[in-house]
């Protein structure tokens, strides 16, 4: 990362004095380089951040790592936690935090399996009640944090509790003492909604992968690797469509108004409140996602679910190139955010090196992106 | 009209008679009147507090007045949103310029009005067309936005000012209000905007254009409305007063005479 600094640097020394002002303004404008260019990408410190990773786990980690088993390893963790990070970043580029949405893991998670296992609702309803329940609470947020003014750090501070302990409250309710609630799977049956949900997807193309000798098989001509987790289909296409939003659709230019200034964009006739309500909405029901994939595909809830990962999903959002200020980031990066994540939590375990140093990366990854991010916004912006 | 001094005709594009505005026990505005006609420019003055921040607000929708008559292009109207006020013609570019330094010259320019392609029932913004007329438009008022997806933040003060100011006119603004446009600048960026702000005259629009700077008003302005402690203390137009009237009934009060003649004449 040092030495891509370097000539940014040089350029500012190189640039001329500000000595004519005025109408001269046009032939001072530098030709914008396309190192400026690659650096007003904000998921640059993202990309640079996943090389680095990948160069030091290629020369310090076991070979299975990067096998296809060991990339579906690390990418189904990095998955759930890039629908969580996805939902964040868009609305900390809209000019909010929620801190709750781990808890909201954890609360969806029990809606859902309160559902299917205590009041015996099928798949399909449950899992809208699901989303509901979430987008209800997310609307919540959304309304007292625009109502009342109040910094959302500090109102979603309250429901992290809320919702945790509406949780641990819920489970025991529901189960009669327990915080974790069983017999998901046995209440799901053989619904055909399941394999939306869970389990591994594109299995076809991967056993004719495996007859035409492309992956590794077993010995019985099965591949190694039966398909693509389903929470890897669902945080590609999140991102993708995430990040198609953001850049390109009427919507996505509000959330950078609506983050980058509210007054200004309000002015401007952007629907400020409703852009931001949608997007607390969207950040719960990410969350609620992650809930359905992990209840069914571990066949239980319990209230430690989603424990801390709002947080992650921030720092995930940050490398990504998100700004704690709003108005500036990127969907596509905080989804590499958390492949770097997913990467270094299972990369760990293929190298000598002791686990726990995974949060010491976890901070020095989240400084060193605040810095490098800061930097390049006012390289790139020009801000004075 | 005829008793506060208004240009009275056909051409008046706002007409605001003794409009009050109350916050709580507050009076921001007493009863101001004021109006606006096509292709003249209207300059709006008052020291601090004057009320002339809350007036434009008003003006623009952000503010519901509490009394008084509100008429745009002779129709009486009650605007619930800036929305409104940007449906009624009247476009508003306010100190705080309504630009987002981080986003794109582009992206500012269609902020709330973007263009959108609709490819079946997905609508996305076109980015060519977008570009396009932001280029373009930059370009009519001699600003050369080489990459119109450079961020705002790069642009000096000056040039900001002009692309709020194109922005609004490009949109089909009729009435163009212009809250302390040069306050920050310097000389040569403020000549910058008061020539643009000529051009805009030229085309036909009416501007407001507020500012204590007495200097910048008499280089644009074809009339001069004055306020003090939320009233309208005159109408005047170019001819009736000179620029040292205008500096005195600004200040209201002789302290201020005083004072600048103890500083030879320079406040």
């Amino acid at each position: 990362m040092v030495d891509k600094t370097a000539p940014a640097g040089d350029e500012s020394a190189a640039e001329p004095p500000d000595a004519n002002t005025g109408a001269a303004a046009d032939e001072r404008l530098r030709e914008v380089s396309a190192m400026t260019r690659l650096m007003r990408r904000p998921e640059l410190g993202a990309i640079a951040g996943l090389v680095l990773v990948t160069v030091f786990f290629l020369l310090t980690a076991n070979a299975n790592m990067f096998t296809l088993a060991g990339i579906m390893n690390f990418m189904a963790p990095a998955a759930q936690l890039g629908i969580l990070a996805i939902g964040a970043a868009l609305l900390m580029v809209g000019g909010e935090f929620d801190l709750s949405v781990g808890s909201m893991v954890a609360f969806a998670g029990l809606i859902f399996g309160t559902c299917l296992v205590v009041l015996g609702i099928p798949l399909p309803g449950a899992i809208v009640i699901t989303f509901i329940v979430a987008a209800a609470m997310g609307a919540l947020n959304g309304q007292i944090v625009l109502r009342t003014g109040l910094p959302s750090f500090i109102v979603t501070l309250a429901f992290l509790f809320i919702l945790r302990g509406l949780t641990l409250v819920g489970l025991k309710w529901a189960t009669g003492g327990s915080t974790q609630l069983r017999g998901v799977k046995e209440a799901v049956g053989d619904s055909w909604l399941a394999g939306l949900f869970s389990g591994d997807a594109l299995e076809g193309p991967f056993a004719w992968f495996a007859s035409m000798g492309w992956v590794d098989t077993f010995k019985n001509g099965l591949p190694k690797v039966q398909g693509v987790p389903v929470e890897v289909i669902w945080f590609l296409i999140f991102a993708a469509v995430a990040t198609w939003v953001l850049v390109r659709t009427r919507f996505g230019n509000w959330i950078f108004a609506a983050g980058g200034d509210s007054n200004a964009a309000r002015n401007s006739g952007v629907a400020v409140n409703r852009v931001k309500t949608i997007l607390f909405m969207l950040t719960a029901c990410s969350a609620a996602l992650v809930a359905i994939l992990t209840v069914l595909d571990a066949g239980s809830t319990d209230a430690r679910r989603g424990f801390q990962k709002e947080f992650e999903a921030i720092i995930a959002a940050v490398i990504g190139g998100c700004l704690l200020t709003g108005g500036y980031g990127s969907a596509i990066g905080a989804a590499i955010g958390a492949v770097i994540f997913g990467m270094v939590l299972i990369g760990l375990t293929y190298t000598t090196i002791d686990q726990d140093w995974y949060l010491v990366f976890l901070g020095g990854m989240l400084l060193t992106a605040v810095l490098f991010n800061n930097f390049i916004r006012k390289r790139a912006t020009g801000e004075r | 009209m005829a008793e506060n001094g208004s240009a009275n005709n056909s051409d008046a594009l706002i007409d605001v008679r003794n409009v009050v505005k109350h916050f709580g026990s507050v009076i921001a505005l007493a009863g101001v009147s004021m109006a606006v006609n096509r292709g003249q420019v209207l300059c709006l003055l008052g020291d601090n507090g004057a009320g002339k921040s809350t007036l434009i607000k008003t003006l623009a929708g952000v503010h519901k007045p509490t009394d008084g008559e509100f008429r745009v292009e002779g129709k009486a109207v009650d605007f619930d949103s800036p929305r409104d006020a940007l449906d009624a013609g009247i476009a508003t570019v306010y100190q705080d310029l309504a630009m987002i330094p981080l986003m794109s010259v582009t992206r500012n320019f269609f902020m709330g009005r973007e263009p959108v392609k609709k490819l079946g029932p997905i609508g996305f913004i076109n980015f060519d067309e977008a570009d396009r007329v932001t280029r373009e438009e930059m370009q009519k008022i001699g600003i050369d936005v080489r990459d119109p997806q450079q961020a705002v933040g790069t642009l000096s003060g000056g040039e900001r000012q002009c692309v709020a100011i194109a922005r609004a006119v490009y949109f089909g603004a009729k009435v163009l209000i212009l809250d302390e446009p040069t306050s920050a600048l310097g000389v040569a960026q403020t000549s910058m905007v008061l020539k643009y702000v000529d051009q805009v005259r030229n085309k036909g629009l009416g501007v407001i254009f507020i500012t204590h700077n007495v200097r910048h008003a008499m280089a644009v302005g074809d009339r001069f409305t004055v306020l003090n402690r939320g009233k309208t203390l005159g109408n005047f137009s170019k001819e009736e007063i000179t620029m040292d009237e205008l500096q005195n009934l600004m200040a209201g009060g002789k302290e201020l005479q005083q004072l600048s003649a103890s500083l030879g004449g320079t406040v």
